[in-house]
């Protein structure tokens, strides 16, 4: 393809579906999930972009948004499974221990 | 023959994504997950960036998938009962067709213009592709480089300290 508008409206797709499994879904990992398709479809916009300008920058954006979210993965998985030792379940409609 | 190939990738990410939310069992989400994550390393090698299709592969496919199925199978969660109440799932869907409905619009009116950078696949071919993101990641972005190596050790001490049973 010449032109990158097709990359973008599958970014953009590929962000909404993201965003409605975060808000429709209750299981904590498959809202998890669906924040890494979200940080994906910008990847992929990222690289588009890079590609259009002739230019890395974008790419090495992708390259720190890959290291975070293996950060994020380590640290929310974590997160799960210490919530599942006290209450036996990870829905988020149980995690209201802060709630006023 | 280009526009076709990006068409069916395209098409089996949408797919494959669209599982990803509407599967009740997780284990069905993640493997779908990752097909998504294979079509997106497609794009990027469509888009000349081998590098970031293989780390896709690596990073994405292999070490952060591996790690979640790991916890959903370790957990032993059962299928969702059923979904929110309807008000919420109803304002979720319509809250992600709104934002699909404002960027599509906002792409379509958009005009794209290139700044002339020098990095064209010629260059890519002659020097590789890896090549230039390692000058460009300890030359230009060395700092953010360091950071990331810190956030990363902050990461591996809170995910031991969050699983551990005691202090």
């Amino acid at each position: 393809m010449d032109s990158i508008h097709g990359y973008l409206t599958l970014g953009a797709i590929l962000f909404a579906i993201g965003t409605i499994g975060v808000l429709t879904r209750r299981n904590a990992i498959i809202i998890f999930m669906c924040v890494e398709l979200m940080l994906n479809a910008v990847n992929l916009t990222f690289i588009a972009f890079s590609k259009l300008h002739g230019n890395l920058d974008g790419q090495i954006f992708v390259f720190f948004v890959m290291t975070v979210a293996a950060a994020e993965a380590a640290v929310g998985l974590a997160l799960m499974i210490a919530f599942f030792k006290n209450r036996e379940s990870i829905d988020v409609e149980d995690m209201n221990l802060m709630k006023w | 023959m280009e526009t076709l190939f990006f068409l069916i990738v395209a098409a089996i990410a949408v797919i494959s994504s669209l599982l990803v939310i509407t599967n009740k069992n997780p284990i069905n989400s993640a493997l779908s997950l990752i097909m998504t994550f294979f079509c997106l390393a497609t794009l990027y090698v469509l888009l000349e960036a081998p590098f970031m299709a293989a780390i896709q592969v690596i990073v994405y496919a292999g070490a952060i998938m591996v790690l979640i199925v790991f916890v959903i199978m370790l957990l032993n969660i059962r299928s969702e009962s059923g979904g929110r109440t309807t008000h919420a799932r109803f304002m979720g869907i319509a809250t992600g067709l709104l934002l699909l409905v404002l960027t599509v619009s906002l792409l379509a009116r958009s005009s794209l213009s290139t700044a002339g950078g020098n990095i064209n696949s010629a260059l890519i071919a002659k020097v590789g592709h890896t090549e230039l993101i390692g000058k460009s990641l300890f030359t230009d972005f060395l700092l953010p480089f360091e950071i990331t190596s810190i956030l990363l050790l902050a990461a591996i001490v809170g995910a031991v300290v969050l699983s551990k049973k005691k202090l």
